[in-house]
């Protein structure tokens, strides 16, 4: 009796918290996508499949294509970057360690839009960068006219501002700069519970630098790379702001029509079933994940 | 029958949080007249769109104390309201949004009798095609879209939409608005249809030559068009009037004209939504706003066009006199107001701006 009272009042309100936030407003959604519309407000669920055939429309589903594209080449990109950092923060002193951590963290005080707004600051064709390439030319265009040879116009007429936004690049640029402390932190924490003596005995062994980092480090730090993968590429997929903000006129990602369906569409049903596809989509990852997990304990190959 | 509306209160947490239980209350009040009302009054407004002291001077006036949440747009508003009002008494929809939620019920009719400062008003005004009377709304501000450009990067003011949606004649340095409605509408106009067009043929014909054209255009921009264009970013873009005077204010080589073919005439309102704790309150407050003296100076702090004739004697003429405040005469003849066509239409704009934004 004591027990499931104290088990009540530990469990009751996180379980009262999930329900009520996260299920109940899932389960209205997922409802939305078998749902019609009736005139301006009115939705009805009617169990029809008509908003989940309409997201199969080669139109749509080339916008999930370069959804994935996207958020493939952020994760990619993200976890060679963060790697080599992770690496620092894992062999650093004592002292500096939650320095480096808190460098990883600190944007996260930042609201995202501010930070967005802070790149185009720094990108547009008058930012910062451009500035700094500006000045720089007009220094190696000066050290040319010294050597006499500022006749031959070698560096072009003018400066010519780098197009660094509104395009594809600047948007996976973006998403890079958003998504790599989701990358550093779970690698950070496979690398750090890492036994170094199995780096010295490879290295004993004669395995080279290079030989070390790919068969000793990189399998023991495999589940961090699957877990950053898995929280870089879910939130990546999902972007809006991003490529509002920082694409161009072909920079649409999935997330942006869903944006549109709940607003000026006005299409709640076929925004939440295009939504719920990304979920399926989601947790078919995962579940191939948890059973490619269950495999590798069955096997016994890599004891934890 | 499942609806969306149930009884639930929407994310409005912190406005909840802010007026507490009271507004709660409020809900479920009778209504005895002015006399049970408490003095409050919660209004929903655009962003840096009343006057500096305006909310102060009324509550000097009337001892009401107006509490303002602010919305990004329309879409916004109309997300927030469909799901029942969270307790805000006076909103500010454009022409539009007006049509959809008087089919909805999701306002309450306007008592005109209330109103002392109606003759205010001029008389275009109260002919809305929207608001048929005028029973549910009365109008705030109004304004264009046109095109805001910079004087230096260009020979001469732009005449034509041709300059953005069908020509490369200044290839990368075009952003338009992030509004499929507004982007398709005007390509319509270009094409020599109306606005409203709702044939499908003839938004295809736009999205043809929106496609085309994409190559030429920078971005479609979030209702920062302004920014592109005072920071250098583009020469031309699409944008509200009202935007492009904010940046005229700080820069001199920036202007702006409705194109000949004309543009699109927009007006916001003022409207009290269904389920409004406070609406004696609110008809106060509409009836202060539409005093001369009062709205001459809310006109002159955001720099809109005001609807208000009597508040012109107050206004001055550099106000007055400014063609991107009152563009020419025979350029509003030939602009148009969005009209409310249904959700059929809308899903075929939205279509074609997914193609064009995925081709």
């Amino acid at each position: 009796m004591h027990r499931s009272t104290s088990f009540w009042t530990f469990f009751l309100p996180p379980s009262l918290w999930l329900a009520l936030f996260f299920l109940a407003p899932l389960a209205l959604v997922f409802g939305f996508s078998f749902a019609e519309k009736r005139g301006l407000i009115d939705i009805v669920i009617t169990g029809t499949l008509d908003n989940y055939l309409r997201a199969l429309d080669p139109l749509y589903l080339r916008i999930f294509v370069k959804s994935f594209w996207f958020a493939g080449l952020t994760t990619l990109i993200c976890l060679i970057m963060a790697f080599p950092i992770a690496l620092i923060i894992a062999f650093s002193s004592a002292k500096w360690k939650p320095i480096l951590l808190l460098l990883v963290i600190l944007p996260f005080w930042t609201n995202l839009l501010i930070r967005t707004y802070a790149l185009i600051a720094v990108l547009r064709t008058r930012g910062y960068v451009n500035f700094s390439a500006e000045w720089l030319w007009e220094k190696a265009n000066a050290g040319l006219n010294l050597l006499g040879l500022g006749d031959y116009q070698l560096l072009g007429e003018r400066f010519v501002p780098f197009e660094l936004l509104y395009n594809n690049t600047a948007v996976v640029f973006g998403l890079v700069y958003v998504h790599l402390p989701f990358m550093v932190l779970p690698l950070y924490a496979a690398l750090d519970r890492m036994d170094r003596s199995y780096i010295e005995a490879s290295l004993d062994l004669g395995a080279g630098q290079l030989r070390t980092f790919f068969s000793v480090v990189m399998p023991l730090a495999l589940p961090g790379i699957i877990s950053g993968i898995i929280i870089t590429f879910i939130p990546a997929l999902g972007s809006f702001l991003t490529p509002d903000l920082l694409g161009g006129t072909d920079s649409q990602m999935i997330a942006n029509v869903i944006e549109r369906q709940f607003k000026s569409a006005n299409d709640w049903p076929f925004g939440a079933a295009l939504s719920f596809i990304l979920m399926y989509i989601t947790f078919f990852a995962l579940a191939v994940r948890a059973l490619a997990d269950k495999g590798n304990r069955g096997s016994g190959s890599t004891p934890a | 029958m499942m609806k969306t509306r149930y009884g639930y209160r929407p994310s409005r947490r912190r406005f909840l949080a802010g007026v507490g239980a009271t507004a709660a209350a409020g809900l479920t009040l009778p209504k005895f007249g002015w006399a049970a009302e408490e003095p409050k009054l919660n209004f929903y407004n655009w962003d840096t769109y009343i006057g500096e002291t305006t909310l102060d001077d009324f509550k000097k006036a009337s001892g009401i104390e107006v509490k303002m949440d602010l919305f990004a747009d329309n879409d916004e508003l109309f997300a927030k309201l469909k799901e029942g009002n969270p307790g805000y008494d006076l909103i500010v929809p454009t022409n539009d949004y007006v049509e959809r939620m008087i089919s909805e019920d999701m306002l309450v009719e306007i008592d005109h009798s209330k109103i002392s400062n109606l003759a205010n008003i001029e008389d275009v005004f109260m002919k809305a095609v929207f608001d048929p009377g005028r029973r549910y709304s009365l109008p705030y501000m109004w304004g264009t879209i046109g095109i805001g450009y910079r004087k230096s990067a260009l020979a001469n003011p732009p005449t034509s939409w041709r300059s953005l949606y069908d020509s490369d004649e200044f290839s990368g340095r075009i952003a338009l608005l992030a509004d499929s409605g507004v982007v398709i509408g005007i390509g319509l106009k270009y094409l020599g249809y109306s606005f409203n067009d709702a044939d499908p043929a003839h938004i295809k014909e736009v999205e043809a030559l929106l496609i085309r054209q994409k190559g030429h255009i920078k971005t479609f921009a979030e209702d920062n068009g302004q920014d592109l264009l005072a920071s250098g970013e583009v020469d031309l873009t699409m944008e509200w009037n009202g935007d492009i005077l904010q940046v005229m204010d700080e820069d001199d080589d920036i202007g702006y004209s409705v194109p000949e073919e004309g543009g699109l005439l927009w007006e916001d309102t003022l409207a009290i939504p269904t389920g409004a704790p406070h609406p004696e309150n609110a008809h106060r407050f509409i009836d202060y706003i539409l005093d001369a003296q009062v709205g001459a100076s809310i006109a002159e702090f955001i720099y809109y066009a005001t609807p208000n004739k009597a508040a012109k004697q107050y206004l001055p003429a550099d106000y007055l006199e400014n063609p991107a405040i009152f563009p020419p005469p025979e350029t509003v003849e030939k602009s148009e107001t969005a009209i409310y066509l249904g959700e059929e239409r809308q899903r075929l704009i939205d279509e074609a701006w997914t193609r064009i934004n995925a081709a």
